[in-house]
């Protein structure tokens, strides 16, 4: 890092040195010759002909080597299934944008080298070609035409229903972490309300229970109505009038919930808790089967979170307010993943988050670990225990 | 206009200071002080890319020049804060699009051109077109000013996506920052359509004698249709903003639902955060052609004048920037393929937006056959168009994986988009922008600049800029995201990756940072050229178009005595019927010659 400051300080300096020099000698060289700006020089035609030519080289040559060097494999090989059809779309799409990369530049600079000013020749006068214009019209268009369906079939495959028995998880983000759900024994994941949420339900989650508590605790709780109600009367206590208006806009505000919450309370068939109760969270680190069929929604406690996963080539935006779903299936185990492509031992595939969400959006994560089936099944039989009604009553007790 | 008649007296001495050089209503005027604007704007933005290019480069290493411009409060110790990262790259990006491509390169280049190149007096309004000037000042001032406040600018990206950018619990830059972002985009709108409201009616009802649409230079067409799709599209950005602030000012609901932030239960229900993106990009994805449109039609300009040659395909031009900014209407939600929104809908989205290929195609294609067999003169302008050409090459191929909804998946939001969109639109207007500067010098100050610096100053650019943003594209499409403040993450997952793009970012900050020191060259060539360059003469290009039949010096009214009449289009250049290389727009036909 040393170094690159150093260089980044000599090429200041040498820059500067130059731009002094060259202005220096310009300026006696234009007074001595009488020499106009607008007349460009024959030597300074060609040199920027030659320059372009240069630039063919450096262009095509930096490219190439960039592409060796981090080449489009950068990204590894796809680790779910639709991916590799992505993956097949995407070399496709970059053989022929790269062919119209090469070959248009390729006119480009050569023509700009060829055609320089000489003395004595006048340009052609070309205005225009309809059989030329009819060409360039057709062809980027029959290459489209491709395109379009080829990528529109591979999306509407990618985004169409998953199968009945694709298991179901749900991602939660909020600033700045994520939390997985499992559906449970029932693959069918509990319903939730974000005005559910408490410590011991941070994922807002449905059931009799947690209504009641929701209900209890904004009413009597801490920062319950109530309480709020108590504090106002309390002339020690509220000193401004501003805190006043605070903590009256903060018992308007509840009590609009808590009427919500009541309607919800009387709507709630308790039959649905079982879909809740038998729930799995998840932290930090998110386990997934090879070779099976994930059905995942995703939601977001406060503001809009993008849930990447680089390596099994699925993005989906977590939108506050709504749920927002992808299928995939993963297809490969992290340890042969790392086996195949002679990863580091330590390698995980990921989970980042996407979208801009704040300070710490860059360290908003989740690691990611493919297990195979036996593997799996141990996993979620450790868990047999630590559903979410074990730990809601554990909690609680 | 009694005084203009005597091309010897300015005609204007009585005029005062302030009606000169401040509240002029005269294009010229307004024209340079659009530029200038645009120059501080500019250069504030590339500073701020190198701020936290540096950052990007040596994450968390302290650094003399954080401190130097950023202070304890937003680098303490010399590195750079979290929040502070976003604030950055949200003003960076702000002003860049809005303030130097959108205000900046319009407004300066069609309020001189417009009236000149047309053969009117003025603009239509030379009020309105003042009161856009320091509608657009004003909202300048205002968008600088935010980076100064206690709890930062806005810090959402340029974008400013709800919640983020509506709860100033989620982000410091949420406050104030973002309600002065908010105002000073209103005033920014205002202004904009101000001027865009005057380019179109002077470019209907100010054209000279002779002028019908068919003979007007390319880059009136490219301004005109520019102000139409500015007119058409920024009232959505407004009321998108509008809504925003009364979100958060007002307690509605547009575009907010079921939110818990910093602790609190927000009783916010039934908005979309994605309404305000379908808003956001109705405006956004037609900003990109306001941005980029301007500079193509200077670059038709000053690439048939500096190679001799008719531009290829004038009718071809003229009809690829009117589908152009058609299609550019119903592209939009190509930004939103992983919003969750309807498959279906995507799909009419990915057609839309691959379709204006075509065109963009046929603009390239016309271009580089008006190279073949030219004749040409390598003046910085042209430099700069071939530039252009090459980067809206570069930047247009990419585009193609982005518009594929379901490749969209892959790099949506990577450091691939960010390539992609500095060297298409980036890249592309602010070469655009450079050409006409020096092309159009002689004319706005009447002196040269200097040409062996603009030659430094374009090869250190593009150079410069290739080295920027190429390896964006490989760390983009290797995955890695976005508006992050560093790769630390890649620790837990792949540190081999890790290496990768820590060992890039370096050799772009490196390259920043030599683009940026070409920027000296041209500043230091402009301002010197300003006051010390060579005289210039009345058509030092040896041009058609009618900006150079008016004299050197400025003069309100534009040209002493009559206006020209027109007798042809502007593009006989080495016209096998006539002996010298050019024939202005003013000379007649010869006997038996059909006009163009
Ligand atoms: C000195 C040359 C420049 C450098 C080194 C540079 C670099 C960058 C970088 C690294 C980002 C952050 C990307 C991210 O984290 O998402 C960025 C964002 C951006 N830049 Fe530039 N840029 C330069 C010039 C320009 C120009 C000429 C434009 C004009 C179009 C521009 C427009 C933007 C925009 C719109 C954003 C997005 C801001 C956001 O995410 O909200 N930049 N730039
Ligand atoms: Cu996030
Ligand atoms: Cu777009």
């Amino acid at each position: 890092m040393m170094v690159s400051k150093l260089i980044i300080l000599v090429v200041i300096v040498l820059g500067a040195i130059l731009i002094a020099q060259i202005m220096k000698i310009q300026r006696t060289l234009s007074e001595i010759t009488g020499r106009k700006e607008e007349e460009i020089s024959q030597k300074n035609n060609r040199l920027n002909a030659n320059l372009m030519l240069l630039f063919m080289i450096v262009l095509f040559g930096g490219f190439i080597y960039l592409m060796q060097e981090y080449g489009w494999t950068g990204r590894g090989s796809s680790a779910s299934k639709h991916g590799h059809d992505l993956d097949w779309l995407l070399n496709l799409n970059l053989i022929i944008i790269l062919i119209v990369f090469f070959l248009t530049h390729f006119f480009l600079l050569y023509f700009s080298f060829k055609y320089v000013k000489k003395p004595g020749v006048k340009a052609y006068f070309f205005p225009h070609s309809s059989k030329l214009e009819m060409i360039w019209t057709f062809i980027p268009a029959s290459a489209l035409a491709v395109i379009i369906i080829l990528g529109l079939t591979i999306w509407n495959d990618v985004t169409s229903e998953s199968s009945a028995e694709a298991i179901r998880v749900e991602l939660f983000s909020k600033q700045f972490d994520w939390t997985a759900r499992y559906s449970g024994k029932d693959n069918k994941l509990g319903k939730f309300d974000y005005k559910l949420t408490l410590d011991n339900n941070q994922l807002a989650l449905m059931t009799t229970n947690t209504i009641d508590s929701a209900i209890q605790n904004m009413e009597t709780g801490p920062q319950g109505i109530k309480t709020l109600e108590a504090k106002l009367k309390d002339k020690n206590f509220v000193t401004s009038k501003e805190e006043k208006q605070k903590i009256k806009d903060a018992i308007d505000r509840k009590s609009r919930l808590v009427r919500l919450l009541y309607q919800m309370k009387n709507r709630y068939d308790s039959k649905m808790d079982v879909m809740a109760w038998d729930d799995i969270i998840q932290k930090d680190t998110l386990y997934l089967c090879v070779n099976k069929e994930y059905e995942m929604t995703f939601r977001s406690k406060d503001v809009i979170h993008s849930a990447y996963f680089p390596d099994f080539r699925v993005q989906m935006n977590t939108v506050p307010g709504m749920t927002t779903r992808f299928k995939f299936t993963p297809d490969i185990t992290t340890k042969e993943f790392i086996k195949k492509n002679n990863k580091p031992k330590d390698f995980n595939f990921s989970l980042m988050c996407n979208k801009i969400c704040g300070g710490a959006h860059y360290k908003m994560k989740m690691i990611v670990v493919v297990l195979d089936e036996k593997e799996y099944n141990d996993w979620m039989s450790s868990k047999a225990n630590a559903t979410f009604k074990d730990k809601y009553f554990a909690k609680t007790n | 206009m009694a005084e203009v008649i005597n091309g010897e007296t300015h005609g204007h001495q009585e005029e005062s200071f302030v009606s000169k050089y401040i509240f002029s209503y005269d294009h010229k005027m307004i024209s340079k002080q659009y530029l200038m604007t645009a120059i501080v704007t500019g250069v504030t933005a590339m500073i701020l890319s190198i701020l936290f290019r540096i950052q990007l480069a040596w994450p968390g290493e302290s650094s003399d020049f954080l401190s130097l411009f950023l202070g304890e409060q937003w680098a303490p110790g010399g590195v750079l804060k979290e929040d502070m990262y976003l604030g950055l790259v949200t003003i960076h990006g702000t002003l860049m699009v809005f303030f130097l491509l959108t205000g900046g390169l319009s407004g300066t280049f069609s309020n001189l051109l417009i009236p000149l190149q047309i053969g009117a007096r003025d603009m239509a309004s030379g009020f309105l077109n003042m009161l856009s000037y320091w509608l657009f000042f004003l909202s300048s001032l205002i968008m600088l000013v935010s980076l100064f406040i206690e709890t930062g600018p806005a810090m959402s990206g340029w974008t400013v996506y709800p919640p983020l950018s509506a709860l100033p619990q989620s982000i410091s830059g949420s406050g104030m920052g973002m309600t002065l972002w908010l105002v000073s985009m209103a005033i920014f709108i205002a202004s904009s359509l101000l001027g865009s409201l005057n380019y179109i009616v002077t470019v209907i009802n100010l054209r000279t004698q002779g002028m019908s649409m068919m003979r007007l230079p390319l880059t009136v067409w490219a301004f005109f249709i520019t102000a139409i799709i500015g007119v058409l599209s920024f009232p959505v950005l407004l009321s998108a903003a509008l809504l925003l602030l009364m979100d958060r000012m007002l307690g509605t609901s547009f575009y907010l639902s079921d939110i818990i932030i910093g602790g609190e239960m927000l009783t916010n229900h039934g908005g979309s955060p994605i309404l305000y993106q379908h808003l956001f990009w109705f405006l956004g994805h037609p900003e990109v052609y306001i941005v980029l449109i301007p500079a193509l039609g200077l670059s038709s300009e000053i690439i048939a004048t500096n190679t001799r040659k008719p531009i290829f395909g004038y009718k071809a031009m003229v009809g690829s920037i009117l589908a152009i900014a058609f299609l550019s209407f119903i592209v939009w939600a190509h930004h939103m393929f992983v919003t969750g929104m309807n498959p279906f809908l995507g799909s009419v989205f990915v057609f839309t937006t691959l379709l204006i290929a075509i065109p963009s195609a046929v603009k390239v294609f016309n271009y580089i056959t008006t190279l073949w067999k030219g004749s040409i003169i390598y003046t910085p302008a042209t430099l700069f168009i071939i530039g252009l050409v090459s980067s809206f090459i570069s930047g247009g191929v990419t585009g193609i994986i982005l518009a594929d909804a379901a490749l969209d998946i892959m790099v949506h939001d990577t450091y691939f988009v960010v390539a992609h969109f500095h060297v298409v639109m980036g890249l592309s207007a602010v070469f655009g922008m450079f050409a006409g500067v020096y092309h159009w010098f002689p004319k706005m100050f009447g002196r040269m600049m200097n040409t062996t610096l603009g030659y430094i100053h374009f090869w250190v650019t593009l150079i410069g800029a290739y080295g920027v943003f190429f390896p964006m594209h490989f760390i983009g499409i290797a995955g890695a995201p976005r508006r992050y403040y560093d790769y630390s993450v890649y620790g837990d997952f792949d540190v081999d990756q890790y290496a990768m793009i820590v060992d890039l970012n370096v050799i772009i900050t490196i390259f920043a940072i030599i683009a940026a020191l070409g920027q000296v060259v041209f500043l230091y060539n402009f301002f010197y050229s300003i006051f010390y360059g060579q005289r210039a003469t009345q058509n030092p290009w040896k041009a058609n178009s009618l900006e150079w039949t008016t004299p050197v010096e400025h003069m309100h009214g534009n040209w002493p005595g009559e206006l020209p009449t027109v007798y042809r289009w502007p593009y006989d250049y080495s016209n096998p019927e006539h002996e010298e290389d050019f024939v202005p727009q003013t000379v007649p036909l010869k006997e038996g010659e059909t006009a163009h």
